[in-house]
């Protein structure tokens, strides 16, 4: 069992490192990393914050574009284009194909991720000349993003087990968009009387929250970020990737395959 | 049939599970955090820079800082913290997004002014931001009526605020209590009932229940206070009929001069000293009073607190 | 044992705007397939040939009815591990090779990593693959990716194979292998369920057939049954150029071709016939009896339900 879940996670890796996409989206993000050196040369003092700020943006809104495409591309299309036949036709779980993809594509994104945070790192270097204490919360800040992308991923492959491709991708970019601003929602959702009260803090406490997953503001400034904050943000990422793969998994149990 | 069931069964307890446990995490997140978004969201002070990222979406942005800043003053407020400096630029760049969201004056109005822990302690700055909303507004009369509330209240500027009121009761869609604060600021504003026709206006014409709470506060406040005045003068009264001090509150009734025993708002009744002096049983439960506190704390007491006399 | 035995399989869908009105893809299906044996399953387009296909695959859930597959029941997952499956038109990971594939699959299938490699190898052999074998898939023309899905069906040595218009969008050559391919299973003692409209296909490959049309079973036979009933008439083939005075008179229809005669009449005539030809002088190619074709059982199953189409849900 857990053999093939393997085997299905490194043939989703291993699709989704031939894929082109891949290469377009890493070198523009590299290229943004680049622009922030020019961009830190017009003040003198916040050449080290705006490298991290639009650095570490990057790493993360490009990280959620190839996750999106890759993971709706790989999923959604496998089930369109009948790929999906064959190998349901082997003795493979269904419960196995949708986490062995999970796997495989959150696998991708934290290779896609070191790269591009060395290419981060680089321009932190040539900025700094030099690594500083500061810098130890940058790397927090792409742990966080590491675990953003696992969410992102689970909320994809929850999608394409039951829309086609392109809506896939737009509900999981719209919660992506809403899930920043859920802490504002959250509160906003307080201040709403009764039952539709009642209603709109349900709404905002099942969005998943992107925004306590972005600390890039303090790894700017240097703050360090507290070890319960880590912690209780790592569990809080893998607990909701947990509710959309089941969900997935739910779903595509009984999905009768066109 | 069964291994379907059985993975149905598996998925469907992980995900409500999950769930649970990811609710419970996030508010466990929510109090770890640390200042919650404001940081980042001042990070951009510029209003101008604002304007161009949020690609004209300014009213949503507007509101969004808005609620922050709601929520920034209720952290720091369940907290105890005397610490508000963020208020005064959150509400600043609401209305500079937004001019027209009156919401922010009013709230500005009403906890800017303060000091910590009731407020942020700025009152120059609600005052600013009352005219900068008049400025944009000019027809809203709770606008001119937060003016002359704050220079009433906080600056004791009687003739400013006498002026605000006036100006506001000039406007074609008005209140009539302001005609009536205008004209009672020449004379009786150190009166107890101007000041309860204030704070009754600011609860009727506002639907925040923060602010309406506030207001309901002070009302309550104002009740303990002229309770006590009142009753210290009857005590002096005693004092003059019989020539000493009364005992109790019993002798008060047994001359007449009360009827039963004289309760605070809270249901307590009131104490009466040996000295004459009339305190309140549990002051600290009932805020914004200033008479019939305990002695200790009075002289501190009456120092910092402007009183409403 | 029966390989296959289908009881009351039944799958309807739910379409038009409020998807309320209940469309019948399959009727309920009573069908056995015994093991060994090379089974046709013949219909129309759209007559439910591959609804079929995908509820024992379990690619689609029935909506009554079930089935049992090597004696499990179809939603065990043991069946799986001993069947193949060649879809319609099949598509596969753009980015992988033929050789990469197969070694997924394998994987999959639970093939042990010693004898899968072996195995892959000798399979790409066998559909003619092993030139193109580390080409990525998405440069493969239609007949390559027919192959490659025949090899993924056969690769783990199943005991059952599921075949879904196996000779589609092959040219002649690649038909040819194909039927190869299948006498070849056959021979292995393995069982074969093929889908397909193409009935010659079917005639020389099968050893029952089913037809089925709009979701429903029509006929079941043998093909040797089907085809060996005589129809009473023989047909002779022979050298001439036009046909001989007598022979029409026997009750003969015949077709000159060039310098060939074909006649044919009833088999009663066929002394009498011989005896005419010998006089004459005339050299005889052929004789043999007219045989019904599948075709003919195939449309005469399938006639009757097209006066009845416009009561079919």
């Amino acid at each position: 069992m857990s053999s093939r879940i393997g085997y299905i996670a490194f043939n989703t890796f291993r699709e989704a490192v031939r894929d082109r996409v891949l290469y377009n989206l890493i070198a523009f993000a590299l290229l943004l990393s680049a622009t922030a050196l020019l961009v830190g040369q017009v003040s003198i003092d916040i050449e080290r914050l705006v490298v991290v700020n639009l650095g570490l943006t990057a790493v993360s809104l490009f990280g959620v574009l190839i996750a999106i495409f890759i993971g709706i591309g790989l999923v959604s299309k496998e089930i369109d284009k009948r790929t999906l036949y064959t190998v349901l036709s082997r003795p493979v779980r269904r419960w196995e194909f949708v986490v062995g993809k999970f796997f495989g594509l959150t696998g991708t994104l934290v290779v896609n991720t070191f790269f591009m945070a060395v290419g981060v790192f680089v321009a932190l270097l040539s900025v700094a000349h030099r690594f500083e204490k500061m810098d130890v919360p940058v790397l927090a800040a792409v742990y966080f993003i590491v675990l953003q992308f696992f969410v992102v991923c689970a909320l994809a492959l929850l999608f394409s087990s039951f829309s086609t491709p392109l809506m896939a991708a737009v509900f999981t970019f719209a919660l992506f968009v809403i899930g920043n601003l859920s802490q504002d929602l959250r509160g906003f959702a307080k201040t709403v009387p009764g039952v539709s009260g009642w209603l709109a803090n349900a709404i905002a406490y099942l969005v998943p929250d992107f925004s306590a997953l972005n600390v890039i503001g303090q790894a700017a400034h240097g703050d360090p970020i507290p070890g319960r904050l880590i912690l209780f943000n790592t569990v809080y990422a893998l607990l909701y990737s947990a509710v959309a793969i089941s969900g997935a998994v739910l779903i595509f149990q009984r999905r009768n395959l066109k | 049939m069964t291994a379907t069931r059985r993975v149905n069964l598996v998925a469907g307890t992980a995900l409500l599970l999950s769930m649970a446990g990811a609710v419970f995490t996030l508010r466990a997140i929510d109090t770890a955090r640390l200042a919650p978004g404001v940081q980042g969201a001042l990070y951009i002070r510029s209003t101008t820079v604002l304007r161009r990222l949020s690609l004209g979406y300014t009213g949503l942005l507007a509101d969004i800082y808005w609620t922050r800043a709601v929520q920034y003053f209720g952290t720091q407020h369940h907290v105890g913290s005397s610490d508000y400096r963020l208020l005064a630029p959150l509400l600043e760049v609401t209305t500079e997004l937004d001019p027209r969201l009156l919401p922010a004056y009013q709230f500005g109005a009403n906890f800017l002014g303060p000091r910590p822990p009731d407020g942020a302690g700025s009152p120059g700055a609600a005052v600013a931001l009352m005219k900068y909303g008049i400025e944009h507004n000019p027809d809203q009369w709770r606008l001119y009526y937060n003016l002359g509330f704050l220079y009433y209240t906080e600056l004791k500027d009687y003739a400013k605020a006498a002026d605000a009121f006036a100006q506001g009761a000039k406007l074609p869609v008005t209140n009539k209590l302001l005609e009536v604060l205008a004209a009672r600021m020449a004379q009786h504003a150190g009166e107890f009932d101007t000041a309860r026709m204030l704070w009754f206006t600011t609860y009727q014409s506002n639907q925040d229940p923060l602010i309406r709470q506030n207001a309901t506060e002070h009302l309550v406040a104002l009740q303990v206070d002229e309770d006590v005045t009142r009753l210290e003068k009857t005590v002096e009264k005693y004092r003059q009929q019989t020539g000493h001090l009364p005992t109790s509150m019993g002798d008060l009734g047994r001359v007449g001069l009360i009827h039963g025993v004289p309760t605070d708002p809270k249901g307590n009744p009131y104490r009466l000293l040996p000295d004459g002096r009339i305190e309140v049983q549990d002051a600290k439960s009932i805020p914004f009073i200033t008479k019939g506190l305990p002695i200790i704390t009075k002289a501190s007491d009456e120092a910092a607190r402007p009183s409403s006399d | 044992m029966s390989a296959i035995e289908i009881i009351d399989l039944e799958k309807s869908y739910l379409v038009g705007f409020w998807r309320k009105r209940p469309k019948l893809a399959l009727r309920p299906l009573r069908l056995t397939i015994e093991e060994g044996e090379v089974f046709g399953f013949l219909g129309p387009n759209g007559a439910g040939k591959t609804t079929t296909l995908k509820l024992l695959m379990g690619l689609v859930f029935p909506t009554g009815g079930t089935a049992r597959i090597l004696g499990m029941d179809m939603d065990d997952p043991r069946v799986k591990s001993q069947i193949g499956f060649l879809p319609e038109q099949p598509y596969f990971y753009d980015h992988l090779s033929a050789r990469e594939l197969l070694n997924y699959y394998g994987q999959l299938s639970g093939m042990p990593a010693r004898s899968r490699s072996a195995r892959v190898e000798e399979m790409l052999k066998r559909v003619g693959l092993s030139d193109a074998a580390g080409v990525e898939l998405r440069k493969f023309s239609k007949g390559m990716l027919q192959r490659v899905g025949l090899a993924q069906a056969v690769l783990h040595d199943p005991k059952l194979v599921f075949l879904d218009e196996p000779m589609s969008g092959l040219d002649p050559m690649g038909r040819r292998e194909v039927r190869d391919l299948i006498q070849q299973l056959r021979s292995e003692g393995k069982t074969v369920f093929f889908s397909t409209h193409i009935l010659s296909d079917a005639e020389a490959l099968c050893d029952r057939v089913g037809v089925i049309q709009n979701g429903e079973l029509r006929g079941v036979g043998a093909v040797a049954e089907l085809t060996s009933q005589s129809q009473g008439k023989i047909e002779i083939i022979f050298h001439a150029q036009k046909v001989p005075a007598g022979l029409t008179a026997l009750g003969a229809e015949a077709r000159v071709s060039g310098d060939m005669v074909n006649a044919v009449l009833p088999d009663a005539q066929q002394d009498a016939a011989l005896d005419l030809l010998r006089r004459e002088h005339i050299r005889l190619i052929s004789l043999a009896p007219v045989r019904r074709s599948l075709e003919e059982y195939y449309l005469q199953k399938l006639q009757p339900a097209e006066n009845r189409k416009g009561a079919v849900v």
